[in-house]
């Protein structure tokens, strides 16, 4: 078993999962929901599997290190976290249908890293040796992967609000029924990046500490850097719109949609547009 | 002190104490951030000239855009946004701390008024069977109740984590204390850097601004080495350094690697580059194909040394790896220029890995690369931080702030009992929606069991 054959499958898991979700939207179906589910449940299995195998990869070709050393460990280490988020709320708010929102990042992730990025594990530079790197990319991705489900969650809101707005004589028809109402939506946008927030907080922290240890500044305004720090003053401004303005509802959703399109810009778009020190840079 | 002039410093209070203040200036640190990613920050003039235009470079230059995040404005945003966020939080402590340490057990009209979340209803029963019906409830759904009978009407009144209000100035302050930590850094460190070659020994480090520091110790490389992996990637840099201390090696031979710095003293030593040091000597073998002659021969490079048959040999260049330029091959080579008597000069290369590889070259001399004690200097970044300990300081307090104040909210319920008359309401500082859909479980199960 390899770890290539294991990442198929996860990618596979993760289309077969969406297309459930789709159809359970169409369909009001409860057992292609828990289809929808099982699917994305056995996809994060097997991309369990894949990410030990990978790391099991590394130390037989004699260079041990956690898979999170290139861009396209980081894509599926990502798209495994976005699915860890998704399960943490699915089991615990057993609002399902926010799957059919949320994974297709994921997928889009697992596609992306297979169809487009250098697989190969290669051994680490020695920037990347230390064990910062691991308390670092976890606690970002962790983050990310809130911020990415709040997005989601955010554009089912935006989609919920303008279909009651528009039909409000017929609220029970369309695919928005199986969708939560738009004030749990609001309010679960909310805990994501309550959730989010402190991890983003701790990646960051985690980042400059590492920074300081192998350079001796803990921050240096590189790119990386300062996008990290503009994601975490929209994420801030969230917070304090909505607990000391009472910002809820449509522009709540809004703001969690541009710090999810500012969190991707951290994190692709500035490597793959502007230069500086993280390691992630471009395609190579 | 004059009216006119305590009139202008409450209206300079006022001003950083507004929140409008604080929400422009969050604004403007995030979008001027951006020029500084797309702008590339502390090149050189010649660096500059190749991606701008004269023009722009004038006009940038002049922004010290080049170099905005030390800029005297951007500074100043820095120093502006802190003195806001210092007056913000002192203005509103006071009451904030009231409404933590103080209880209110009373549903008076004032308090209901204020509250979104209500619900009421009339009871069966007598007053005191309600009540013991409510403390039941409470106690079972939420938390044990505060009873105070007041002018013939009953309050119940439970809070949870009434401290946690403060929360949010636990991180404003741990900010405060970040850009403290950073001042100081800035004030009392520097961070500089030093080249070492193998075997030397410094007492002095550059800064940034080209400024000289005397470390009062001394600091020798003892060896350099750079190990690689298979594929050529490098896998180590590591300098063996020894710190001498009025004559005393107070650190001896400790090997320092990426992400693994020495540090003596407050100050820190961190591998960061490396590079030939210039007098490298090579230790060759020459012999004729014949066997006639053989003889070892140590040059240093460019220095040309005459055979006894009149020819001469150099070391034009070396490299320790040349896998990367010359696939197929690994580890140090030598590219040798050697000059019969009268003849042209031959150029070739030998290999350290590969001893033979000179004999398919099919000259009437051979050589062979046996060694070399070629030196390296090692380049070291310098930090001096005596601020960092209070960045970190910030750190932990602001992680702890922020899950005291997302994930512990300051939560009251009353219920009024006023003869059959039952009323409940309740608040919460943070999160009314989530806060709602609590009080509205609440409200639906009090409904369930005081069904008429
Ligand atoms: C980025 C720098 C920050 C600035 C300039 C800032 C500024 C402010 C100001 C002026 C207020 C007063 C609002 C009011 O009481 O009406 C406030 C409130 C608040 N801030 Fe911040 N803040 C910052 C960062 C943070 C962060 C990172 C958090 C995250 C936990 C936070 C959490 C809060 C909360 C929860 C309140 C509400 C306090 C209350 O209602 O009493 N702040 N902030």
């Amino acid at each position: 078993m390899t770890s290539s054959l294991m990442f198929n499958i996860t990618t596979f898991s993760y289309l077969i999962s969406m297309l459930l979700f789709f159809a359970f939207l169409a369909s009001r179906n409860k057992a292609i929901g828990m289809g929808g589910s099982l699917a994305a449940y056995a996809g994060f299995i097997a991309q369990t599997i894949a990410i030990g195998l990978r790391w099991n990869e590394s130390y037989v070709q004699g260079h041990g290190h956690a898979p999170l050393s290139n861009l396209y460990e980081s894509v599926v280490f990502f798209s495994w976290t976005i699915i860890l988020i998704f399960g943490i709320l699915d089991m615990k708010y057993k609002y399902r249908i926010i799957g059919a929102f949320v994974v297709p990042f994921a997928l889009l992730g697992m596609a992306w890293a297979q169809l487009s990025l250098q697989s190969n594990i290669e051994p680490l530079v020695p920037a990347l040796q230390s064990n910062w790197l691991l308390y670092h990319v976890i606690t970002c991705f962790l983050g990310y992967a809130c911020f990415a489900v709040a997005c989601g969650i955010s554009i089912m809101y935006l989609i919920k609000i303008n279909s009651e707005s528009s039909d409000s004589n017929s609220s029970a028809g369309g695919i928005v029924a199986t969708f939560p109402s738009a004030r749990i939506l609001d309010d679960m946008n909310y805990r994501a990046i309550m959730i989010g927030f402190p991890l983003l907080t701790l990646g960051i922290i985690t980042g400059a500490a590492w920074a300081n240890y192998a350079w001796g500044t803990y921050w240096s305004w590189d790119p990386k850097e300062t996008w990290s720090l503009i994601v975490w003053f929209v994420y801030a401004a969230f917070l304090h719109a909505r607990i000391t303005r009472g910002w809820v509802g449509k522009r709540a959703a809004w703001l969690s949609i541009i710090g999810f399109a500012a969190t991707i810009f951290c994190y692709l778009g500035v490597n793959l547009f502007l230069s500086g020190l993280h390691s992630y840079g471009g395609s190579r | 002190m004059s009216t006119k002039n305590s009139g202008l410093l409450q209206s300079l209070w006022d001003f950083f104490c507004s929140l409008k203040l604080a929400i422009s200036l969050i604004i403007t640190l995030a979008v001027t951030s951006i020029f500084g990613t797309i702008i590339k920050q502390g090149g050189t003039m010649e660096e500059l000239q190749r991606e701008y235009s004269a023009g722009a470079i004038k006009l940038f230059g002049a922004m010290d855009l080049f170099d905005m995040y030390h800029s005297w404005w951007f500074i100043l945003l820095l120093y502006l946004f802190t003195v806001n966020l210092t007056a913000c939080s002192i203005k509103r402590l006071p009451r904030v701390w009231k409404l933590a340490s103080v209880p209110t057990p009373l549903l008076e009209s004032g308090v209901e008024k204020s509250l979104s979340n209500l619900y009421a209803f009339t009871a069966k029963g007598t007053a005191p069977q309600i009540k013991e019906r409510m403390v039941a409830f409470l106690t079972a759904n939420f938390g044990a109740p505060v009873i105070t009978e007041q002018d013939g009407e009953i309050h119940l009144f439970v809070q949870k984590t009434p401290y946690s209000r403060l929360g949010v100035y636990v991180v404003h302050l741990s900010i405060i204390i970040v850009f403290i930590g950073a001042i100081l850094g800035s004030l009392f460190g520097y961070k500089a850097y030093v080249n070492i070659p193998e075997g030397g020994e410094v007492d002095k480090v550059v800064t940034r601004t080209e400024k000289s520091i005397d470390l009062g110790f001394k600091v020798r490389c003892d060896k350099f080495t750079v190990t690689l992996y298979d594929t050529g990637a490098p896998k180590e840099f590591r300098s063996l350094l020894t710190v001498t201390d009025n004559g005393q090696e107070v650190i001896k031979q400790r090997a320092t690697i990426v992400n693994d710095p020495l540090t003596y003293k407050g100050i820190t030593f961190y591998q960061s580059s490396y590079g030939p040091a210039g007098d490298s000597t090579f230790h060759l073998t020459v012999r004729s194909r014949n066997g006639a002659l053989s003889m070892p021969l140590t040059l240093r490079q460019g220095e040309a040394a005459k055979l006894s048959d009149g020819s001469t040999v150099q070391v034009v260049e070396s490299t320790d790896e040349v896998g990367p330029m010359m696939p197929g091959f690994s580890g140090p080579a030598a590219r040798i220029e050697f000059t019969p008597p009268g003849k042209a000069p031959q150029l070739f290369i030998v290999f350290k890995n590969s001893p033979n590889f000179d004999e398919k070259r099919g000259g009437d001399m051979i050589f062979t690369y046996d060694s070399s004690d070629a030196k390296f200097f090692t380049g070291l970044q310098v930090a001096k931080d005596p601020g960092v300990g209070v960045v970190w300081l910030g750190c932990a307090l602001m992680v702890m702030g922020i899950c005291i104040a997302f994930f512990m909210s300051h939560k009251r319920i009353w219920i009024r009992i006023t003869g059959s008359r039952v009323v409940l309401g309740g608040s919460a500082s943070k999160n009314p929606a989530g806060f709602g859909i609590l009080f509205d479980g609440l409200a639906e199960k009090l409904k369930q069991v005081e069904k008429p």
